[in-house]
């Protein structure tokens, strides 16, 4: 029933990185949400935060299920690298896991306490973790993909706990990472605000400038990888069908930014997806078979095939329950958005 | 619902502890994993018993809980139909659910005299080997003396109960060297907590089931609502300490007779700071969350509000 020459670790490799892209463009857009919670500003300020908690509210706790499966994916087929990243990223990994708790405990409770100004407060722990966990996830990210990563001849990681992620590469990818997740949240909203134009001006303006944003933190980190992640820059900079791709890249970019201007949101939101996908797909390109960059690969990283492969007969049984409940949640609360 | 998530949630951990705790289907050499055979060990043979007893608690904790809340609720507003209803729903369920868990424990008790010999031993507070072994109820097991003092002891009974068999050979912890052997204090009590906290509830929601179907006479007795609410979190209390007999009955073992819980520790120094603050941000969450839910409880509408929409 198996090719014998399908690579299982690129495989596995592969299904971890389009999880990583379906949580980015769902969940993340769920922290851009509260960033916006935390940014809501002038006359329509209630509105705004309504908007959001009303895009939110039905999808957040769904949404997570791609980074549960990214962990379990990663615990699963890649134990050896599992281990070397719980390690020495404990830090970093420990307060995204208090930012995702605080976050989601927080939205619930300001959704349901009782409506005074004290349980009011809950806002703002919401909007806080909003801002803090992308970051973190960005430097967590950053530090696997930075080449920083150390591990011993038996495949054990050595670390003193901190340098890995204490340094500039990973927090200008956490800052980058930041402003996609607002990016992708105000693009989406400009779709939920179609019965106030007002509103739906809001975001599109803000859309605009987190668009922007991007693109400078993302040049910013293109930067800081030219020392802090040397495989990275290779890869972005280093071939002229590598500049093809930045070229292709920036112009979608562009092209999101004219469609908002034109107020073409639909497409807006399609060229956001696109951008998103084409930035993550560099990435992709950079990691070439690594997890930890030139530190650990799949291949010495994976599960044995005699395990790898009834895994994949389970995840494939396992999508198809998965799959059809996600586009049944998204056709009931997204594809005719309205609001009371 | 609830019921239901808190099931879903207990099949999934049980799973992966389960097949950490009675690795079937690996096979170790020094560090190295050598052998896996993958659905062998996700089928692990202690996963039946275990799921069934844990999803049946989920419902007795569940079931006692609403009733208790409910029972909370008429104890100040007795006419209440919107409360009357629930507690109709939920006290059956509980009782049911509750009657349930000693049978489905059997069932796991006797897997574990099998195949887990020591956790039995510190579970029962058992240090000799023996045919015809007593059972021990209550007790404080002396790890020093290797005794379990102040017990009351039911001869035979721990034989019958593990093997079927009143003269069959149970091992004690005399038996098992030191440093394999588990917290025995520790185990040997949750036990007794979860098993005596767990025929109370059969006790409490028997009887408040029996007022119930006679003639509806629990709804004026006070004394027997307000037992009902305080009998709210029993099923909870019952799980935690059924947790910590299998958690730390499992001990010193990470993976059972093959890597202890020592070795496979993360070795970031100083783990007692994120242990505070993890056990520091769910004490605040539960006390939000309850204080959440006793909103809710309370606003709901009074027979005097509920006849009035009519």
């Amino acid at each position: 029933m198996f090719d014998a020459h399908l690579d299982l670790p690129v495989v596995f490799g592969s299904l971890i990185g389009i999880a990583l892209l379906v949580y980015a463009l769902t969940g993340g857009a769920d922290f851009g949400g509260g960033v916006f919670d935390l940014l809501a500003s002038g006359p329509r300020r209630d509105r705004q935060r309504a908007l959001i908690a009303h895009a939110i509210g039905p999808i957040w706790e769904a949404n997570h299920v791609w980074m549960i499966l990214v962990v379990v994916l990663l615990f699963v087929a890649f134990p050896v690298g599992f281990a070397a990243l719980m390690t020495a990223l404990h830090i970093p990994i420990v307060l995204m896991l208090i930012g995702i708790t605080l976050r989601g405990a927080a939205f619930v409770f300001r959704a349901y306490g009782p409506a005074t100004p004290n349980w009011r407060r809950w806002g703002a722990v919401f909007a806080a973790s909003s801002v803090v966990t992308p970051i973190l996830l960005g430097v967590i990210l950053g530090a696997v993909t930075s080449g920083r990563m150390i591990v011993d001849e038996n495949r054990r990681v050595v670390t003193n706990f901190y340098s890995e992620w204490c340094a500039l590469f990973p927090w200008t990818l956490g800052f980058m990472m930041l402003s996609l997740f607002a990016y992708l949240a105000a693009v989406y909203l400009t779709l939920e605000s179609q019965h106030d134009s007002e509103l739906r001006d809001d975001f599109r303006r803000r859309a605009m400038f987190a668009n922007a944003g991007f693109g400078m933190t993302a040049a910013l980190a293109a930067l800081a990888a030219r020392t802090g992640a040397p495989h990275l820059f290779t890869t972005l900079a280093g071939t002229p069908r590598a500049w093809l791709m930045q070229g292709v890249t920036a112009f979608v970019a562009l092209a999101a930014m004219a469609a908002l201007y034109h107020r073409r949101f639909r497409l807006a939101r399609a060229l956001a997806i696109v951008q998103t996908t084409l930035v993550w797909a560099a990435w992709m390109v950079a990691q070439n078979g690594w997890i930890l960059v030139d530190a650990l690969s799949l291949e010495d990283a994976a599960s044995p095939p005699s395990f790898l492969r009834p895994a994949l007969v389970v995840l494939a049984l396992g999508s198809l329950v998965l799959v059809p409940a996600f586009v049944f949640l998204f056709r009931v609360f997204k594809v005719r958005p309205t609001m009371p | 619902m609830i019921a239901s998530a808190a099931e879903g949630i207990a099949g999934q951990r049980l799973n992966i502890h389960r097949t950490s705790d009675w690795p079937a289907g690996l096979s170790f050499a020094d560090v190295e994993v050598v052998s896996v055979r993958a659905l062998e060990a996700m089928l692990s043979p202690a996963f039946a018993t275990q799921a069934f007893h844990m999803v049946i608690a989920a419902f007795a904790a569940v079931g006692l809980g609403v009733a208790g809340v409910h029972a909370f609720m008429l104890g100040r507003d007795p006419q209440n139909p919107f409360h009357r209803r629930a507690l109709r729903i939920a006290l059956p369920l509980g009782f049911a659910a509750s009657v349930a868990m000693p049978l489905s424990g059997d069932f796991a008790a006797k897997h574990v005299a099998r195949h887990q010999p020591v956790k039995l031993a510190a579970m029962e507070g058992h240090w000799h080997t023996e045919r015809g072994a007593a059972l021990l109820l209550g007790g404080i097991p002396s790890e020093a003396e290797e005794e379990t003092f102040g017990a009351i002891r039911i001869p035979k009974l721990l034989s019958i109960m593990a093997f079927s068999d009143p003269n069959a050979e149970v091992v004690g912890l005399r038996d098992i060297p030191r440093e394999d052997r588990p917290p025995v204090a520790v185990v040997h009590i949750a036990f007794q907590i979860m098993v005596g906290v767990g025929f109370l509830m059969i006790g409490v929601s028997g009887l408040a089931l029996f007022l119930l179907f006679r003639n509806e006479a629990l709804y004026s007795r006070p004394r027997v609502l307000r037992l009902l609410a305080w009998s709210a979190p029993l099923g909870f209390i019952a799980i935690e300490a059924g947790w910590t007999v299998t958690e730390v009955g499992r001990q010193p073992w990470i993976v059972r007779s093959m890597m202890r819980t020592a070795e496979a520790v993360t070795p970031m120094p100083h783990l007692i700071v994120p242990m505070t603050a993890f056990a520091f941000l769910y004490t605040v969450l539960a006390v939000v969350c309850f204080a959440i839910m006793r909103h809710h409880v309370i606003a709901s509408p009074s027979s005097a509000e509920l006849s009035a929409r009519r």
